[in-house]
C-alpha cells in the first residue's frame, strides 16, 4: 500500500493575463528579438514586470499520493485547484516542476466531453469512451453494463440532442464510471443530475476506491469530500496550504471562510441587506438571559434577534433562519410563520423579531447562521449568508458518567422508561 | 508533455517539454480507434437530417463543373487543352477541393476543439489525422463520380478520341499522399498560429480562393504564357496536372515537378507537426 501512485514535485504554473491583441504580436516579436540577442529571459521574472501581467496560478506544489489513497483537493474558487487538475490531466503543462505517475490515469474534468448532439446514444458511448482512452473492444465488452447503469436503454438509438439534460449526464457518467482506471481524477462531476443519481455517482466512486484504486477528488461539497476521502490537500492562492487528515483539513478550509466570530453584526446605509420593502439593520445572538453571546450550553435556550427597517407601508415581512453545521450541511431551518403577527402588514419603521431556539436541540459543535429575507408571498428573496457563527458547548446534563461524544446534529432530551416485564 | 519512463517503474512523467521535436507517433497509434470514430462522426453527423446525405459530396463538384462549363467554357471560351470541358474542370476540381478541404478543416483544429482539448488529454494529432482521412474518403467518393463521367465521355461521345489514359494513373497514390501531407501540413500550421492570431482563420478561406486561380483548375497552365513560372512554383499545379495527364492524356508529366511537390509537402508536414506539437502543450492558456 505504500507504493506511490502520483508524485508531484515542485510544480508551478505561470499564466499570462490580459487579452491577446495586436499588442501581443508586437510583444512576441520583441520577446523573440530579446531571446535572439541572448538577453535575460524576461518571461520568467517573477511579477516584477507589471506590464506583462504574469501570475503564478500555482507555486512550488509538492505532494505524493499513495496507491489506493482517496485524496480530496479543496480550496476556494480561483485557488488553483483547476490548474492543478489540468496539469495532472495533461491538458496544459507545468511551467516548472514535474509529476510522475504510476498506472493508467483517467481524468473526468467534465462528463460527456466530445458528445456529439447529432449522434445516437450508442454512437456517443463509443466516441466518448475512445476519447477517454478505451479501445472499441473494451467498450463493446462493457456496453451492456454502461447502458444499464445509465438507465436510458430505451433511448440508446436516439440522437442525444433529444435527451433531457438528466439523461445526457447519466449516460455520460455511465461511460466514465466504467473506465476502470488505476488512478481516477474527478472534478465536481457530482454537481449535476438529481439527488438519486448523485448518490449513485458517489457510490460508484466509493466502489472504485474500495477496489484499491487511487482517486483524486475535487469538490466544493465538504460533505462529499469527507465521506469519500481519507486525506485532503488545501490549496490557497496557488500555494499548498495544508495536507493531512481529511477532517482536519475540511475544518481548516471552513475556518478560512468564517467571516464573523462575534455575537452580533450591524449593517448601515447602503450595506444593509434587503429588498425594496425592508432592510436588515442587525442580527444578534442572545443567551437565555438576553446577553450577547455566541457560545451556549447544549441544554440551554438561546435567541436570534433580527432588527430591520420596513421601507414601504403594509409590508409583510417573511424571514427564514437556516442553521448549518461546520461542514456546511443544513441542520434545520425555521420560518417566521409561527409569529403571531406574521399575517400583518407592517407600517414603515423599525422592528425587532426574536426567535428562540430550544435547549436540548442541537448537539455540541460549531454552527453557522444564514438569514433569508422575503417580501409577501416569499418573493424578492435576499440571503444574508453565514452571517454569524456560534458554538454549542458540551454539558454533562445528559451525559452523567458517559465519557464519549454524542453523534449526530441533535442532542434531544428524550424519555426512556423501563419496567420489569 | 509526456514520455515513457521505464526508470523506477513510472508510467508517465509530466513536465515542461524542452526539446524542439518531441513526437510520439506510438501514442497516436494507441488511439487509432478514436481516429476511426472521429472519421465516422464526421460523416454521420454531417449528413444527419439531410435528404441527399453523402450524395452532397457528389452534388457539389457536379454543380461547380456545370457552372464552370457555362461560364469559363461557353461564355469566356477558355481553352481546355482539347479535352472535354466537364472532364477537364471536374478533374481539376476534385484534386483542388481535396487540398483546400483538407487545409480548411484542419486549420480549425485547435479553435474548434478547444472545448474537448481543455477537458481531456489524447494525442492532439488524432484530430487533424482523422480530418485528413475523412477528406481522403471524400476524395475517393468524388473520384468515383469522375470515373463515371470519364467512362461516359470515353465511350459514348466523339470527344472520347481525345482522351488518352496512360500509365500515369499509377501515380495516383503519390498524388493522394502528397496532397494529404501538404493539406494537413499547411492546415495545422495555420491552426497553430490561429490559437494566438485569429485573423488567420479569416484569411485562410480567402487565400485558398486566390490560390485556386494560381493553379490550373480552370485553365491549363500553358494559358499563362510567360507568367507560367508562377504556376511552376505552386506545388499544387503539378498534382492537378499529373492527375489530369494520367486520366485525360492532356498537358505533360513533370517528374521533377512531382518530386518538388513531394518535397514541399514533406517540409510543410514536418514543420506543421513540430509547430503543432509546440502549440498543443500551451494553447489552452492562450486560446
Amino acid at each position: 500500500m505504500s507504493e506511490i501512485a502520483i508524485s508531484v514535485e515542485d510544480v508551478s504554473k505561470l499564466y499570462r493575463l490580459g487579452i491577446i491583441s495586436s499588442e501581443s504580436l508586437r510583444e512576441d516579436l520583441g520577446l523573440l528579438w530579446a531571446r535572439l540577442n541572448k538577453k535575460e529571459d524576461q518571461y520568467y521574472v517573477d511579477g516584477e514586470t507589471s506590464k506583462k501581467q504574469l501570475v503564478w496560478a500555482l507555486k512550488n506544489i509538492s505532494f505524493e499520493v499513495k496507491k489506493g489513497e482517496v485524496l480530496g483537493l479543496i480550496g476556494k474558487n480561483g485557488a488553483g485547484k483547476s490548474t492543478m487538475l489540468k496539469i495532472l490531466s495533461r491538458v496544459t503543462e507545468p511551467t516548472k516542476g514535474r509529476i510522475r505517475i504510476r498506472g493508467r490515469i483517467v481524468s473526468l474534468l467534465e462528463v460527456g466531453t466530445g458528445f456529439h448532439p447529432e449522434l445516437t446514444g450508442r454512437e456517443n458511448v463509443f466516441l466518448n469512451g475512445a476519447i477517454l482512452g478505451m479501445s472499441k473492444k473494451e467498450i463493446r465488452s462493457k456496453f451492456e453494463e454502461i447502458v444499464e447503469f445509465s438507465g436510458v436503454s430505451k433511448y440508446i438509438d436516439t440522437p442525444v440532442k433529444r435527451y433531457s439534460s438528466g439523461m445526457y449526464v447519466r449516460l455520460a457518467f455511465a461511460v466514465a464510471a466504467h473506465l476502470e482506471p488505476e488512478i481516477l481524477i474527478v472534478d465536481e462531476v457530482l454537481a449535476v443530475g438529481d439527488a438519486e443519481f448523485q448518490a449513485k455517482c458517489l457510490g460508484k466512486i466509493k466502489d472504485v476506491s474500495r477496489a484499491g484504486r487511487t482517486v483524486l477528488f475535487v469538490s466544493h461539497s465538504m460533505a462529499a469530500v469527507r465521506s469519500l476521502c481519507d486525506s485532503a490537500l488545501l490549496i490557497d492562492k496557488g500555494l499548498l496550504a495544508d495536507k493531512g487528515d481529511v477532517r482536519r483539513i475540511v475544518d481548516r478550509y471552513l475556518g478560512l471562510n468564517e467571516v464573523v466570530t462575534s455575537s452580533q453584526v450591524r449593517f448601515s446605509g447602503a450595506d444593509r441587506p434587503g429588498n425594496s420593502d425592508f432592510a436588515i439593520c442587525g442580527i444578534r445572538l442572545l443567551n437565555q438571559w438576553e446577553d450577547e453571546c455566541n457560545s451556549f450550553f447544549v441544554s440551554a435556550d438561546f435567541k436570534v434577534e433580527v432588527e430591520y427597517e420596513v421601507l414601504t407601508d403594509d409590508t409583510r415581512v417573511c424571514l427564514s433562519l437556516s442553521v448549518n453545521n461546520s461542514q456546511g450541511e443544513g441542520v434545520f431551518a425555521s420560518l417566521n410563520t409561527t409569529d403571531a403577527t406574521y399575517e400583518a402588514g407592517r407600517k414603515k419603521g423599525n422592528y425587532r423579531s426574536v426567535v428562540t431556539v430550544y435547549g436540548s436541540l442541537l448537539n455540541n459543535g460549531k454552527f453557522h447562521i444564514t438569514l433569508n429575507g422575503y417580501s409577501a408571498g416569499w418573493s424578492n428573496h435576499f440571503p444574508v449568508s453565514n452571517v454569524l457563527s456560534f458554538e454549542m458547548l458540551d454539558d454533562a446534563l445528559l451525559k452523567k458518567d458517559y465519557k464519549q461524544n454524542f453523534g449526530g446534529f441533535f442532542r434531544p432530551r428524550l424519555n426512556w422508561e423501563t419496567v420489569k416485564s | 508533455m509526456s514520455k515513457k519512463h521505464s526508470e523506477e517503474g513510472w508510467d508517465l512523467v509530466i513536465e515542461q517539454k524542452k526539446r524542439l521535436v518531441d513526437l510520439d507517433f506510438s501514442a497516436v497509434w494507441k488511439y487509432r480507434d478514436l481516429v476511426s470514430l472521429f472519421v465516422r462522426r464526421d460523416f454521420v453527423a454531417q449528413y444527419k437530417q439531410t435528404l441527399l446525405g453523402p450524395l452532397w459530396h457528389i452534388v457539389q463538384p457536379l454543380f461547380t463543373t456545370f457552372l464552370f462549363t457555362v461560364i469559363f467554357g461557353q461564355i469566356a471560351n477558355i481553352a481546355t487543352d482539347g479535352s472535354p470541358r466537364p472532364l477537364f474542370y471536374l478533374s481539376g476540381l476534385i484534386v483542388w477541393s481535396f487540398f483546400s478541404g483538407t487545409v480548411l478543416s484542419t486549420s480549425g483544429t485547435f479553435v474548434n476543439n478547444a472545448a474537448i482539448f481543455g477537458k481531456i488529454y489524447f494525442p492532439r494529432l488524432v484530430s487533424p489525422i482523422s480530418i485528413v482521412i475523412s477528406n481522403i474518403i471524400r476524395f475517393f467518393i468524388q473520384f468515383g463520380l469522375f470515373l463515371i463521367v470519364w467512362t461516359y465521355y470515353s465511350w459514348f461521345t466523339k470527344e472520347g478520341a481525345n482522351i488518352h489514359p496512360n500509365a500515369g494513373i499509377l501515380l495516383l497514390p503519390v498524388v493522394v499522399l502528397t496532397v494529404s501531407l501538404m493539406g494537413m501540413g499547411l492546415g495545422i500550421i495555420i491552426s497553430s498560429l490561429t490559437t494566438k492570431y485569429r485573423d488567420l482563420s479569416m484569411f485562410t478561406g480567402f487565400a485558398l480562393q486566390l490560390l485556386m486561380y494560381l493553379s490550373p483548375v480552370i485553365y491549363p497552365s500553358v494559358l499563362w504564357g510567360h507568367y507560367q513560372w508562377v504556376m511552376k512554383y505552386n506545388p499544387m499545379s503539378y498534382m492537378i496536372e499529373t492527375f489530369r495527364y494520367a486520366f485525360l492524356g492532356t498537358g505533360s508529366l513533370h517528374p521533377e515537378g512531382i518530386l518538388y511537390s513531394f518535397v514541399i509537402s514533406l517540409v510543410l508536414f514536418l514543420a506543421g507537426v513540430i509547430l503543432f506539437n509546440r502549440v498543443e502543450k500551451s494553447f489552452m492558456d492562450t486560446v
